[in-house]
């Protein structure tokens, strides 16, 4: 929801400079480089900033967006307008195939995986017969609207610069979504937003076809800006740069990569012009000076120059309250006859020699608070995890509403109506309370990528938006809406965590500890809360260590010990179990 | 392709091999102890080679003086951070492992380079100062930065591999260098002949794997490393000087580096930038190691060197491409075997 008059701002700057008389040729040229590096650079932002997963391989995508326009609009004489798309949907596709390859792998595999495709698709490059090996291809026709043919740098200006606004806005709105949302939980791990549906392999090929496609464009425009092209701008050295380039600017915020791309780029071209005054006569003095210059600002500022720069404006007020009055239709129920909610039958979870879980049955009702109790290491987590699908039992079965559902993913257990919060917070820590909870609503929303980047997805986003308004209104944090959900007390976060789960519109909540870290009056109100849930038609089944807490709000307790069960029944039966009390403080007792 | 053929395509790959083997054995350690994925690896291999060369020559190499002037670098960073704690003995030994020394290589240095010294002194001074630059690199630019994120790591190293580049550049000009064979002479065996030099290569890695072994399995320095690698908080609460691991990591793998460099360079001519394309090699060979098992990487590093001498004498011109797609299906296998464990990032 941020205002677009800084973007317009900017846009009519930007379309003055080349009319501010006296202004030299070759800093046009600087901006044309500018604008071009810049588009790369933020589709890295999506990628690494945002998505988390670095790429090394970006300069390989620009390759492709080039040479697809080079190839047809020299061999085959095609328009560059009409290559334009075929340039995009050359580095989208092979994105897709180098993304299926690359995108699952976790941690430091994914950045040297890129870095290897991007060697390798360098020297193919250098290679090829119809690509004209090393000297590439020259006499590529220049981009022309009717007559007018875009020769002059000054003259593509306005097209690279087009490019460059446009692809921000459309990152911008994309990142502001229900797509963006996942998009933006992604660096976090991936079980938190697979609890709630969010396909996280899916999410991690969406932002690496859309750096790709960002990257072809940029090569489609350096094509006809050059008017040839060779292999050199594409190898891994110029891979490297592009990540370098979206770092120092900042690699989580999109206008840190068009900042980052103006910092190297006229770095580089004051180093190349002036140091040879001061030390002349000796070779890579640039590249030296520029290597030494890239660490110290490594060292003065970690998160880039852009977040560096914003600290300096006065902060602004975030965001408006979302119209509640907005409904979100309810999730569709799975018609079932029987009362029992969920059914765990002799689940088994071991891990090598360890049995995490050890045959245990229960089940839960509808309208029931169930909790799990036990010392810890009793597996209690452990069958919170079998349930909603985050491990597989190795043997024995869980069915919902009598249905089983022993093998499915976690995506399919919330479809169900059945969600949770972890014992150890999932938030994303950078995003506010509001998206945070709104994630939980993921399944409810239906707008696709595409619909996000073009605003038409405004109506389904403020539904979405009012839903995760009200669930916070109800776990009483209204107050907190606009705030990064990284900057609440770890008991409010917890509560955080409820008002998600609540957005998915569940039947059966899963608790993990919720009242850990919560003062007394909290834990009051969220035993309120609980009670008018189940009276509302939710069941709860939760783990908690608070006694007071369980044996005054549950209306049946099973207790795990070692991974087996030793009891089942209600509060007042628990209390005195031998088996538990043993459990608990041991024999004596 | 008759067998003389393949052997000798098969003693060129184990040879080259060998060499990955080692480049990609002391990427692992330096990223598994400080998180850095060592880029300027590469670096250290053509500063070596080439300083060998530049003394076996008779030229004095400018490597010496950069050690110097990073070990001053290294000084001043030592001053600035203990500045509020300045006492005699920090200032003192801080200045003899900075300043003292550097200096005196520096001197012995210009003393040789003037008169053509044996192989054996040439080996040692340019592993001395290879070894004290990849020191005081990590003293000056990783040191300060070891609790950002990889990534952050990621792009200094870069930064560090294009000054060092530049640096190469100006110390050993665009010409490119071989030096004299660390053990001259040969022998024959059937078909095959072996030079010094190749047994020179297969004898110092195996030499430098089974070090390593012992040194992580049986030191208290080599389990200290593995400590910080797994948890560094964890190791520092142990008592254990995490900035000490991560300066045994550089001073390791910046001795490996220069080695092979020294290894390599009777063999082929090398070129200030050539490093670059070895370190990466090197790295494919990690990568398919999983950057944790240094048996399975000395393995992948073989098979890299076998493909790049078969594809060099099937298929010169798609070498290498050959040897970079060679990842994609390991990748692959590795992500479809990957098991679904929860990573916690930042």
């Amino acid at each position: 929801m941020q205002s677009r008059l800084p973007i317009l701002i900017f846009a009519l700057a930007m379309a003055a400079i080349p009319f501010v008389p006296g202004m030299p040729p070759f800093w046009i040229v600087l901006l044309d480089n500018i604008g071009l590096t810049a588009l790369v650079a933020m589709g890295l932002v999506l990628l690494t900033g945002v998505g988390g997963l670095t790429s090394f391989g970006q300069a390989a995508f620009v390759g492709f967006g080039a040479y697809t326009t080079a190839v047809l609009s020299t061999a085959y004489g095609l328009s560059p307008w009409l290559t334009l798309p075929l340039s995009l949907l050359v580095s989208g596709s092979l994105a897709v195939l180098l993304g299926l390859v690359t995108v699952r792998l976790s941690g430091h595999y994914l950045p040297l995986g890129t870095l290897a495709w991007g060697l390798g698709l360098f020297y193919l490059f250098s290679k090829l017969e119809f690509l004209g090996r090393n000297d590439g291809i020259s006499a590529i026709p220049p981009l022309s609207i009717g007559s007018f043919k875009m020769l002059s740098p000054g003259s593509i200006y306005y097209a690279i610069w087009v490019a460059v606004i446009v692809s921000a806005l459309l990152t911008m709105n994309l990142l502001d979504s229900r797509t963006g949302r996942a998009i933006r939980a992604l660096r976090r791990g991936h079980v938190a937003a697979e609890a709630f549906g969010v396909h996280t392999p899916r999410a991690k090929l969406l932002v690496f076809i859309h750096a790709a496609v960002l990257a072809g464009l940029s090569g489609w425009l350096y094509a006809h800006l050059q008017r040839a092209v060779n292999p050199t701008p594409f190898g891994a050295q110029a891979g490297i740069e592009y990540l370098f380039i979206a770092v120092v600017g900042g690699a989580g915020y999109v206008w840190g990569g068009v900042l980052g791309a103006a910092i190297v780029v006229v770095l580089k071209e004051v180093l190349q012009s002036y140091l040879p005054l001061i030390l002349p006569g000796s070779g890579q003095v640039e590249t030296i000076v520029f290597g030494i210059m890239l660490v110290a600002l490594l060292q003065l500022a970690p998160g880039g120059v852009w977040p560096w720069l914003m600290a300096f404006l006065p902060e602004r007020t975030r965001g408006k309250k979302p119209d509640t009055s907005l409904k979100l239709e309810q999730r569709t129920r799975a018609s079932g006859q029987s009362s029992v909610l969920l059914q765990i039958e002799k689940a088994r979870k071991q891990f090598g020699g360890v049995i995490a879980v050890n045959n245990v049955s229960f089940d839960v009702q509808a309208r029931e608070i169930v909790a799990l109790i036990g010392p810890n290491g009793a597996g209690k987590s452990t069958t919170f995890n079998l349930i909603t699908g985050v491990l597989s039992a190795t043997s024995g079965s869980i069915s919902v509403l009598g249905k089983k559902v022993d093998r499915a993913p976690p995506q399919e257990i919330v479809k169900l109506g059945i969600s949770r919060t972890f014992q150890h917070v999932k938030l994303v820590p950078d995003m506010t309370v509001l998206e945070n909870v709104a994630i939980g609503a993921h399944l409810r929303g239906h707008s696709g990528p595409i619909s996000s980047m073009l605003r038409l997805d405004r109506a389904d986003e403020a539904r979405l938006l009012a839903e995760a308004a009200r669930q916070i209104e109800r776990v009483g944090l209204a107050e907190q809406m606009h705030q990064l959900a990284g900057s609440l007390s770890l008991g409010q976060q917890r509560i955080v965590e409820i008002a998600r789960a609540l957005c998915v519109d569940p039947m059966l909540l899963l608790l993990d500890e919720p009242a850990a870290g919560l003062r007394h009056m909290e834990k009051q109100r969220l035993a309120a809360l609980l009670r008018e849930l189940r009276d509302g038609g939710m069941s709860v089944l939760l783990v908690e260590h608070d006694m007071g807490f369980v044996m005054n709000l549950a209306d049946r307790i099973v207790v795990l010990d070692f991974g087996t069960k030793i009891a089942e029944g209600p509060p007042a039966t628990i209390k005195t179990n031998p088996e538990v009390i043993k459990a608990y403080l041991g024999v004596a007792a | 392709m008759n067998t003389t053929i393949m052997l000798f395509l098969v003693q060129d790959g184990i040879t080259n091999g060998a060499i990955y083997a080692l480049l990609g054995l002391a990427l692992v350690l330096v990223f598994a102890v400080t998180r850095v994925i060592l880029i300027p690896q590469g670096e250290f291999v053509t500063y070596g080679a080439l300083t060998y060369a530049s003394l076996a020559a008779g030229q004095m190499p400018g490597t010496a003086k950069l050690a110097l002037a990073l070990g001053i670098g290294a000084f001043v960073f030592d001053l600035f951070v203990a500045r509020k704690a300045l006492h005699g003995r920090l200032i003192v030994r801080s200045f003899v492992a900075n300043i003292v020394l550097p200096a005196i290589v520096l001197a012995l240095t210009v003393y040789f380079a003037s008169q053509k010294p044996p192989v054996a002194v040439c080996i040692a001074l340019s592993l001395v100062i290879v070894a004290m630059i990849g020191l005081y690199l990590y003293r000056i630019a990783f040191q300060p930065l070891a609790h950002t994120s990889v990534l952050v790591l990621l792009i200094a190293s870069v930064g560090v591999h294009l000054a060092l580049q530049g640096l190469g550049l100006l110390f050993f000009g665009a010409e490119g260098q071989r030096g004299p064979a660390v053990l001259s002479g040969s022998f024959t065996a059937g078909a095959l002949r072996f030079t010094g030099q190749s047994i020179t290569v297969y004898g110092i890695t195996i030499a430098f794997i089974v070090g390593l072994w012992l040194f992580f399995g049986f030191t208290l320095y080599g389990k200290a490393l593995r400590a910080t690698a797994v948890n560094r908080l964890g190791a520092r609460l142990a008592g254990i000087r995490t900035t000490l691991s991560g300066q045994i990591a550089f001073l390791l793998a910046s001795v490996i580096g220069a080695l092979s460099g020294i290894m390599i360079v009777p063999i082929t001519t090398l070129y200030y930038d050539s490093g670059f394309l070895i370190g990466l090699k090197g790295f494919v060979a990690a990568i398919i190691g999983g950057l944790v098992s240094y048996p399975l990487t000395a393995v992948a590093a073989l098979v890299v060197g076998l493909v790049e001498a078969f594809s060099s004498f099937y298929a010169s011109n798609y070498k290498e491409v050959i040897v970079f797609m060679l990842l994609i299906p390991v990748l692959l296998l590795r992500s479809l075997a990957a098991p679904a464990v929860e990573e916690e990032k930042d």
